[in-house]
């Protein structure tokens, strides 16, 4: 950049403290330029981005005085106090020597290791004797000169004041260990032609304001400063939809483009339609208190001739069919529960259709329940879509030629069927997508041509209903990256705040 | 689902070499290779085939649908020996009304073979058996047992024999008191006034079905060659095919199997080895695959699922369980064709894709929200007691129109009556997060009343928030879809708010919701230290007002 098209960029804080930089001292640099620490070193950051100076930093350990330390500077160690005692009396009591030299018990005890340790005092029937010679006493021990010299520079320490420091380290507040960051600043070739030449700033304009566009002889002919447009700005967030609705509304799109009309209805079913409708035994264990929520209240039965053709599908069969030969209660499909898929949803529109809507495709996509304790890879609620197709002439082909079409809008190129098993489908298949990071294929799909057991109830004969369903809260945690199911309900704003837009 | 495992050896003695090319058979068989090492393979089995949750069933059907051995397997069946009878007395009938009984000899057991039939036994007992519930399997060395056998029912105190596992002699009712396995399966005799037991012909309690064998007859053990089995429930053709699948298992292990009489009024021979007959038309085959088929390609392929076929009706195994109708025996044909063999097409209808016109509402109503730079969250639908009531500044026990689940294995174990709690907990657990906070949800809401009522609501909240800031709010959203509502000073203050800055909402004199600031008695509940203001309104009445 040319040097005049720098000097226009500098800001005002900047050019403050331009002239000082020679001090290489951020605290001069703060007194000379009127500017705080904060500003300084900030605008020393921008000066180096612009090339205008090269910093440089230095950790130093810096040895300092302590709170105590500061105090024994002033009074003496509590080892001298004690030593000046005794050189006084030669033999006193310990609790007499503790009570006239005024030392606290930590220091008492302190003192009287540390003098036994350099031979000065010895110790007899609960007596201190003195016994150091004048020369002893009149010399200032390691420890004293040390933390009289304090602050020092911990790399420069000779050895014998890093034994004072060693041994000054086990007491209390005595001395304290600082890290300090130096900065050192190099001015460039650059920034010495910058300091050289003589800067007129107070042209610029700063911030454009609406004083300034009041008159255009604020503004006309006036040099506007150049902004660090690389330099960071703080980070603001705006309104979002939480990530499960974009993704619900995505699903929504694929199966409307697909031409398939959508199914809505109530979370608490009757299981009925979540279970008998669905050719579900009534001794199925899905249908036990620990797999599914019951609510304790029963609910009336749909139109009798759909309850008495459902009982019939499961007590003898339909025609053709064996059933599954057992007393059907009628009571037991009036229980309540929250619905364990939309499948029951798909049950109820079967039973609406008419002759004249088909063919027909729906779909649903939704929360279902299952009575589950929670952890990463579980939940009690669970996103679910599916859709089926009503058509006398639908076959197995088709079902896989639409679960490809679906797998490929969602993304997936390489899909593989495989036999399976459902209780309402037959034949049933499961679709894996091939996962080109891990090298295998993955569980993604559901689906089969649902029994005549279930269609001929609901729909007064055997129609083929192709079904499929993949599972759609997986597949939004590999949308947005999400390894927790609990995130999904998680709320977390500041995350919900930084999560990526669906661009789908 | 069940599992099986078994020794990676003896497969790929028997069937062939676990290569790339086996595993993807295995999948295309319908069984999932689970796992599996230099010395174990582990399969997961669809729960609609009992017949191969064990290695020598699975061996049976995956052989067939290789080619090797197709069509229907058989198996010799020896008439019943003198005495190889069981009484059935009438005072089961109440009780645990049938049996199906089968006597198998010449069987040389070893550490595996036994694991496999304990584990054949338990896996039954899961799965058609539903945890013992319709189904119980009994297997004793016959060694320790006098013929002919007797299935009766007697009072529980007077059932006196020392069970499996134990050293004591116990009553009937001891043992559902005491014994572990009793403890476990009381329940499925509670009530009864008679339990049903077998006995031999000197007398000695064999068992007591489905809680638990006697010490006495003991268990298999390496010296076992000859083995009386016993299937009781409550039905008869289940029993029998139940059977079925032990005794062949048995038999592919070697043994040979014989009948038994069982004195019912009318006299049975079990086991019944005689396919069953089902019609298949190839008509309708390849209607359903969308296939083209020859009848003579159909019955390889059925031969290939270990069925036989004979013009238009297929011989079924005796140890199938899951043929209820025709598109049951459809699925084995595509099973056999190869799923990967199928060519996916999809037929031109034309029909018109439509979203609900709710979910269209709620997504507008949702935008303008985001507009207003305000982010949406998404709670559960389950709640938790003290959130939705005490943390709200109600006294759960006065709330009685809430709908609560049964036995959740959770905490959450109602569901939310409104969303204007789940909020406030997003709030509380957000205190770090920048401020201000504006967050919104739509979604369902439920109230108990004559029935439940499901309810689509909105609820908005501000953190830092007043009671103008909430209005405005409010009035942009409505502004926007262009109805008109009103505020209302309410009757009664819900308890959450502060009284004097709550407002009702209303729509056409009806009332849709409540908007106000909430009570610091209630942030402090949730530990909220920024005043709040929020509202929540139903969306029944606003669909209504947009149809005009």
């Amino acid at each position: 950049m040319e040097i005049k098209k720098l000097i226009e960029s500098l800001s005002p804080n900047e050019v403050k403290i331009l002239p000082h930089l020679e001090e290489n001292n951020i605290i001069e640099i703060c007194k000379k330029s009127n500017l705080d620490k904060v500003s300084v070193l900030r605008s020393l950051e921008y000066l180096q981005n612009k090339k205008i100076v090269r910093l440089s930093s230095e950790k130093k350990k810096i040895v300092e005085i302590g709170v105590n330390g500061a105090l024994y500077r002033k009074k003496g160690l509590p080892e001298r106090r004690l030593l000046n005692l005794l050189d006084e009396k030669r033999i006193v009591e310990f609790k007499e020597a503790q009570k006239e030299s005024n030392l606290s018990d930590d220091e008492f005890k302190v003192s009287i290791g540390v003098l036994k340790k350099k031979a000065m005092i010895e110790l007899k029937n609960r007596k201190i004797i003195f016994s150091a010679n004048k020369e002893e006493m009149s010399k200032k021990t390691l420890e004293e000169s040390f933390i009289e010299l304090l602050p020092l520079e911990y790399d420069v320490l000779s050895p014998e004041q890093l034994y004072a420091l060693k041994s000054l380290q086990s007491r209390k507040d005595i001395i304290q260990i600082r890290e300090e960051k130096t900065i050192n600043i190099e001015i460039t070739d650059l920034g010495k032609k910058i300091i050289d030449s003589k800067i007129k700033t107070q042209n610029l304009i700063e911030q454009i304001t609406p004083e300034i566009l009041k008159k255009d002889s604020q503004w006309k002919g006036k040099k506007f400063r150049r902004y660090d447009i690389t330099s960071s700005v703080p980070a603001i967030s705006g309104g979002k939809r939480h990530f499960v609705n974009q993704a619900i509304d995505y699903g929504r799109k694929i199966w409307t483009e697909m031409g398939f009309k959508e199914m809505t209805g109530n979370f608490v079913q009757s299981s009925f339609w979540n279970f008998d409708a669905l050719f579900t035994a009534q001794d199925h264990p899905v249908r036990e208190i620990h797999d599914t929520f019951f609510i304790n209240k029963k609910v009336e039965l749909p139109d009798k001739k759909i309850v008495e053709a459902v009982k019939k599908s499961h007590e003898k069969g339909i025609t053709g069919s064996k059933g599954w030969r057992y007393d059907w209660d009628k009571e037991e499909a009036k229980r309540l529960v929250l619905r364990t898929h939309t499948t029951c949803l798909s049950a109820q529109t079967l039973s609406k259709l008419k002759p004249k809507d088909l063919p027909a495709k729906f779909f649903a996509i939704g929360a279902n329940f299952r009575n589950e304790t929670i952890d990463w890879n579980h939940g009690f609620e669970l996103l679910q879509t599916e859709g089926i197709v009503v058509d006398p002439n639908a076959n197995f082909r088709h079902l896989l030629g639409y679960l490809k079409q679906f797998a490929k809008k969602m993304g997936f190129e390489k899909i593989r069927f495989r036999p399976a098993y459902f209780p309402y489908t037959e034949p049933s298949v499961e679709g894996d997508v091939w996962n080109e990071e891990r090298k295998e294929w993955v569980e993604y799909i559901a689906a089969g041509i649902f029994r005549p057991e279930v269609t001929e109830p609901l729909l007064g004969k055997p129609i083929p209903v192709l079904a499929w369903g993949p599972g759609f809260g997986r597949m939004i945690m590999n949308l947005f990256d999400v390894k927790d199911i609990r995130e999904l309900n998680k709320n977390d704003l500041t995350k919900l705040r930084k999560m990526k837009f669906l661009m789908k | 689902m069940a599992n099986i495992k078994f020794s990676r050896k003896i497969f790929e003695k028997e069937v062939g070499k676990l290569d790339e090319k086996m595993q993807n058979r295995i999948a295309m068989f319908g069984t999932t290779l689970e796992s599996f090492n230099d010395k174990e393979m582990e399969l997961e089995i669809n729960p609609d085939r009992p017949d191969i949750i064990s290695y020598q069933g699975f061996k049976r059907s995956f052989l067939a649908f290789l080619g090797e051995k197709t069509g229907l397997k058989k198996y010799k069946i020896n008439k019943p020996e003198k005495n190889y009878k069981v009484i059935i007395d009438s005072s089961v009938k109440n009780i645990r009304p049938y049996t199906a009984c089968a006597i198998v000899k010449g069987l040389r057991f070893n550490d595996e073979k036994i694991k496999e039939l304990v584990e054949i036994q338990e896996k039954l007992h899961f799965t058609i058996g539903r945890k013992r519930k319709k189904l119980a399997i009994g297997i004793y060395p016959l060694e320790k047992i006098k013929l002919p056998i007797t299935f009766k029912a007697l009072e529980p105190d007077k059932i006196k024999f020392i069970p499996l596992e134990s050293e004591k002699e116990m009553s009937g009712l001891q043992i559902l008191q005491r014994h572990p396995a009793g403890r476990d399966y009381a329940h499925l005799l509670a009530g009864k006034e008679k339990f049903p037991i077998f006995t031999d012909a000197d007398n000695n309690i064999l068992s007591m079905p489905p809680i638990i064998n006697s010490q006495l007859t003991g268990k298999i053990t390496e010296k076992t060659k000859d083995v009386f089995i016993e299937c009781s429930g409550f039905d008869f053709e289940i029993l029998k095919k139940c059977l079925n699948i032990i005794v062949t298992s048995l038999a592919d292990m070697g043994g040979n199997i014989y009948q038994m009489e069982l004195k019912y009024k009318r006299k049975q021979i079990t086991p019944d080895l005689t396919p069953e007959k089902a019609k298949i038309s190839l008509e309708n085959t390849n209607k359903l695959l969308g296939l083209n088929l020859k009848e003579k390609e159909l019955k390889q392929l059925i031969k290939k699922m270990g069925h036989d076929y004979n013009k238009s009706f297929v011989e079924i195994p005796a140890w199938r369980t899951d043929i209820l109708h025709e598109v049951d025996l459809i699925e084995d044909v595509a099973i056999a064709y190869g799923y990967e063999n199928f060519v996916p097409e999809i037929p031109e209808i034309a029909t018109i894709g439509q979203e609900d016109t709710k979910e269209i509402i709620k997504r507008k109503l949702s935008d303008i929200f985001t507009g207003l730079d305000m982010l949406e969250v998404s709670n559960y639908h389950l709640t938790i007691k003290k959130d939705q009531f005490t943390k709200m500044g109600v006294q759960e026990k006065q709330e009685k129109n809430f709908v609560e689940l049964e036995e959740s294995k959770t905490n959450y174990t109602i569901l939310r009556k409104d969303i204007v709690h789940y909020l406030l907990k997003v709030f509380s657990e957000n205190i770090d997060s920048e401020y201000p906070q504006a967050i919104f949800e739509t979604g369902k809401v439920f109230v108990l009343e004559n029935e439940i009522l499901e309810k689509e609501n909105l609820a908005a909240a501000i953190a830092p928030g007043n009671f103008t800031q909430a209005k405005q709010v409010l009035e942009y959203l409505f502004r926007m879809i262009d109805i008109k509502i009103s505020l209302k000073e309410p009757k009664e203050c819900p308890l959450h708010f502060i009284e004097g800055r709550v407002a009702e909402i209303i729509l056409k004199n009806k009332s849709i919701g409540f908007i106000g600031e909430v009570h610091p008695k209630i942030l402090k509940n949730w530990k909220i230290k920024m005043p709040v203001a929020l509202f929540e309104i139903n969306l029944e009445e606003v669909f209504e007002a947009l149809k005009e």
